[in-house]
């Protein structure tokens, strides 16, 4: 791996660098102050997000100076408007938000404030999934100390600019990291995703202008401000700028949040970050971003990092959690947890994803036990065709039919072998323990 | 019983952070769960007409977010993640112990009503599995020994 400049998580390694003089002491609140006071308007804050290409990295990857550019021009549409933050970071595998939030909140805080000053909103909603305690308290409290601090509120550091913070919390539903999902918790009801158009650019959170971002991507704005759009477009790939966070987990040797920059290979980072294969064995397969994303093999391990050239291997980078499975593991096994997973999180509106991830998972679920039945593997094959693409209000049912149509692809012969011999050869003997009722 | 006056005066201010007061109703959940330990259905009718909204309602979002209890729970609940993550690395190994230590069965509470222990979905410590949550705190990279340790010093 080439030697890189870091910047993610540089303040995140320090002690105390959660507090407010610390986080002064480390140049924090200096692109907020550049923002504020040198005159930049909203619109040349989003032009140099622009220029720096900086893409979304809640999972989605959408380009995230164009999605503030969506907002309505105030003079026309002078409706009240907001900023939600989505910190319900719930996709398997990815626990990078998490590291910022604690170690880091007035990063996020001050990311949040530029956005805010760029799509022009009177409040921010920092939504934080309810079992992240610490890093919502860290955040809270960091909002408090910026409040005292005249960064947050009236007329923040003598300008006109005013801004609200706001804390919310979420109760463990996965589907509240869907962008509209997550507005309609916001606004306390079932996190039921809505359909779009309207989008919520247009009609959010109280029907009124909303953008919604993910942690690590406001996390970047105060570093593309400082240093230039031009300074992160220089990092990285085409197509792909900057640093990002890898959450590296499952069979390597020393699992962890590691930040590098687009290009690397997911070789260079599983043996140079990730100490290798754990107990000297080999990698059967691997999800480069979480588990809503298409498995690869050990031999896609060459493949560089970054947006375009997962595409091109049939997978995409979602949010760089790369899931390791060694090549002992049963496949059967692996799918029987992911298909469990979306079963229990639809929220149930349409039924190509309600019916459709129970099925799945019921017949993950018995060819792990040996109880597959011979056409088992092509009904699971056009069930995940019949739930995806686009054929539902939100992307969970395609969450939960491309791990599935990957798995076909690269393992039908392990998953028939199952059916076959009426046992899983590679299942692992699991402890025993008594369970009551249904979850 | 009605809502206690300490928790209607901070619902109060809970409520001024939006232009609809019913957005205060998951945060509201939340800190009834952390004062009884779980969602009463007298609770849900508090907080209907705290917030004008139809017991019914208030159950249909308690229901939805599997955070929310909606049966009493032990003194002390193990939350363990069981997603693919920390299966992949023993969570199976910790659910068993957690159980015999405890002696409550799974998505269960122990005959003395110390412990209840349960499931979740990936809670987001996949680089430090394998995990539980223990009464809202979170206990990673554990090993038999950790394990026995932490659920040991719970008294």
């Amino acid at each position: 791996m080439k030697a890189f400049e870091t910047y993610l998580l540089d303040r995140a390694k320090k002690d105390g660098a959660h507090r407010l003089d610390e986080y002064k002491k480390l140049g924090g609140y200096k692109a907020l102050e550049k923002v504020l006071k040198t005159g930049l308007t909203p619109g040349a804050v989003i032009d140099e997000m622009k220029k720096s290409n900086l893409r979304g990295r809640g999972g989605a990857g959408f380009p995230t100076g164009m999605k503030w550019s969506f907002m309505p021009d105030p003079a026309k549409d002078p409706r009240p408007r907001y900023l939600a933050i989505n910190a319900d970071e719930s996709e398997p595998g990815t626990c990078k938000d998490r590291v910022l939030m604690e170690r880091d909140p007035h990063g996020l805080v001050e990311g949040s404030l530029i956005a805010a000053y760029a799509i022009r909103a009177q409040a921010v909603y920092i939504y934080v999934r309810g079992e992240y305690r610490k890093s919502h308290d860290r955040v809270r409290d960091a909002v408090l100390e910026a409040r005292a601090a005249k960064l947050v509120g009236k007329n923040i550091l003598g300008s006109d600019f005013s801004c609200e913070v706001f804390m919310h919390k979420g109760a463990g539903a996965y589907i509240c990291g869907e962008e509209t999902g997550l507005m309609e918790s916001l606004e306390g009801k079932r996190g039921h995703p809505r359909p779009k158009p309207p989008f919520p650019a247009m009609s959010g959170l109280w029907g009124k202008p909303t953008t919604v971002n993910n942690v690590e991507t406001v996390f970047n704005a105060p570093f593309i401000i400082e240093r230039g759009g031009a300074w992160l477009a220089g990092i990285g790939t085409k197509g792909s700028s900057g640093n990002f966070l890898c959450g590296i987990s499952g069979h390597v040797n020393k699992p962890g949040v590691y930040e590098l920059p687009f290009g690397v290979t997911a070789q260079e980072i599983v043996e140079e970050k990730a100490g290798g294969i754990w107990k000297g064995r080999g990698l059967k397969a691997w999800f480069p971003g979480g588990s809503s994303c298409a498995l690869l093999t050990g031999k896609d391990i060459d493949v560089v990092l970054d947006h375009d050239s997962l595409k091109a291997r049939g997978s995409s980078l979602g949010t760089a959690a790369m899931i390791m499975i060694d090549d002992q593991t049963s496949m059967a096994r692996v799918m029987e947890i992911i298909a469990r997973f979306y079963d229990h999180e639809s929220c149930g509106q349409c039924s190509q994803c309600r019916e459709g991830t129970q099925w799945l998972s019921q017949i993950f679920h018995r060819i792990a036990a040996g109880k597959g039945q011979p056409d088992d593997v092509d009904t699971l094959d056009a069930l995940a065709k019949g739930m995806a693409p686009g054929k539902t209000i939100c992307a969970l049912s395609d969450a939960a039919a491309i791990p599935t149509l990957s798995a076909i692809k690269l393992f039908r012969e392990e998953l028939m072998t199952c059916v076959r011999e009426k046992r899983d050869p590679l299942a692992v003997k699991q402890p025993e323990y008594a369970v009551v009722g249904a979850h | 019983m009605a809502l206690s006056a300490l928790l209607v005066r901070e619902f109060d201010e809970l409520v001024k952070n939006y232009p609809e007061r019913r957005a205060a109703l998951i945060l509201a959940l939340h800190r009834c769960q952390e004062t009884d330990g779980w969602i009463s259905p007298e609770t849900m009718e508090n907080l209907g007409t705290y917030f004008a909204l139809e017991p019914v309602e208030v159950y249909g979002v308690a229901s939805f977010y599997p955070m929310f209890r909606l049966r009493p729970v032990g003194k002390h609940v193990v939350s363990i993640c069981h997603n693919i993550s920390c299966d992949l690395r023993g969570a199976q190994d910790v659910i068993a112990q957690v159980c015999k230590l405890t002696g409550a069965p799974l998505h269960g509470t122990s005959k003395d009503g110390k412990w209840t222990v349960e499931t979740v979905e990936c809670a987001g410590a996949c680089a430090n599995a394998p995990m539980f949550d223990l009464d809202g705190v979170y206990h990673e990279d554990l090993d038999a020994d950790k394990v026995a340790k932490i659920l040991g010093g719970v008294k």
